[in-house]
């Protein structure tokens, strides 16, 4: 390589490596801001903000869904599996909702701590299975029996 | 270290000659994966547990979603050899990647839409994965906008190699956006070491249409680029040769 085209090469590199740094800096200050919803633990230690819409995000615990005989009402407690959340929410659950899927909920904390959402949505997994290899898991003892999953 | 294979880029006509001989077989490969994958994925793969069908959308939006960012670094590497070594044929490269780049992109972007209603119960989030994306593809309208907006034929490929080069920074914060932040979209299901989290039977037609729009992108950008260079070495007698061979064969 010649002289000329080194000194391009530097010159490009060291606009990429600034661009980057600039860019690294500013994401690590919008940290906060870029995570989607807050963990149990979060709101747990008081890092979600009370009185404004939030979303906080978990699993659901096992076990926790209690819907309501007459109306849409459904409460159900949301895991970090060091702190949980209760989330009251009335209205359709999207297809994916079941105990132990994650998911997030958009709604406002109360002075109870417990989330009244006002939107829940399911959050997928990286995992994809097809049912008879779960159904072979489940025979082999390598995957616990859930009751009610539903197709 | 030897150069010469490097430095035969530089000419448009070995370029022109030699796309010519790899174009039948990429095109060949880009049909027959595709096909095989997308039937395979879209008819015989099996539905998912919880998911039923609807997750099949990833035999389409994976490798979108995919290509959209190879496609880019494929723009950004082309910009630095553009501005290191001012080699014409990077800047076609460039120029003419950046519409096929911007179409993945946007087909990546509507496909999850389409998944996110049923799966998620929404079609769009503002989650750091998602907006990624969608900075990815003004990314390619900036680079095509600055592309056509630049008469002189020379800025215009500076100013997009610089936009191409910076903007690859996006590229592995659309990586590890799931990672770094928390998002409503999944991580990755295939990792570089370790399982994939997913059965055989349905990465397999998975990877064979990866590798297909992998030849299609190929396929597709020697196409633009050969009409591309035709158009801009005009006035070169191999060109007018090579023109008048073209049209006296086709009528």
């Amino acid at each position: 390589m010649n002289a000329v085209r080194k000194k391009r090469l530097y010159i490009v590199l060291a606009i990429l490596v600034g661009v980057s740094a600039a860019v690294a800096l500013a994401l690590s200050a919008l940290q906060e801001n870029i995570n989607l919803f807050y963990t149990p633990t979060q709101i747990a230690n008081g890092e979600a903000p009370k009185d404004t819409r939030i979303r906080a995000g978990g699993m659901v615990a096992k076990g926790s869904v209690k819907r309501s005989a007459d109306s849409l009402d459904v409460e159900f407690v949301v895991t970090d599996f060091a702190k949980n959340v209760t989330i009251r929410y009335r209205g359709i659950l999207p297809d994916l909702f079941r105990e132990e899927q994650g998911i997030v909920a958009l709604g406002k904390l109360n002075d109870q701590g417990v989330l009244v959402a006002d939107e829940v949505l399911a959050k997928h997994d990286e995992n994809y299975m097809p049912p008879e290899v779960t159904k072979a898991l489940k025979e082999s003892g390598k995957l616990p029996a859930d009751g009610e999953a539903q197709q | 270290m030897r150069w010469t294979w490097f430095h035969q880029w530089g000419s448009p006509k070995w370029f022109y000659e030699r796309s010519g001989r790899w174009l039948p077989w990429l095109t060949a490969a880009a049909v027959v994966l595709l096909a095989v994958g997308i039937v395979w994925g879209l008819a015989f793969a099996p539905p998912e547990k919880y998911q039923g069908n609807s997750y099949r959308i990833i035999y389409i939006h994976v490798p979108a979603a995919f290509l959209a960012q190879s496609c880019y670094l494929l723009m950004a590497v082309a910009g630095l050899v553009g501005l290191v070594w001012k080699m014409k044929l990077a800047d076609v490269a460039l120029q003419q990647a950046a519409p096929i780049g911007a179409w993945l992109c946007f087909v990546a972007l509507v496909t999850g839409a389409i998944w996110g209603k049923p799966t998620w119960g929404t079609y769009w989030v503002w989650d750091a994965r998602l907006t990624s994306m969608l900075i990815l593809l003004f990314l390619y309208f900036g680079v095509i906008a600055l592309g056509n907006a630049i008469t002189n034929r020379d800025s215009a490929a500076k100013a997009c190699a610089v936009l191409a080069l910076v903007g690859a920074v996006n590229i592995p914060i659309i990586q590890k956006s799931v990672e770094w932040w928390n998002t409503l979209h999944q991580p990755a299901t295939f990792k570089v070491t370790g399982k994939a989290s997913m059965n055989a039977e349905m990465w397999l037609p998975l990877l064979l249409c990866v590798l297909g729009f992998y030849c299609f992108l190929g396929a597709v950008l020697l196409y633009r680029m050969r009409t591309e260079v035709l158009k801009r070495e005009a006035r070169s007698s191999w060109v007018k040769a090579e023109v008048g061979r073209l049209v006296e064969g086709r009528a």
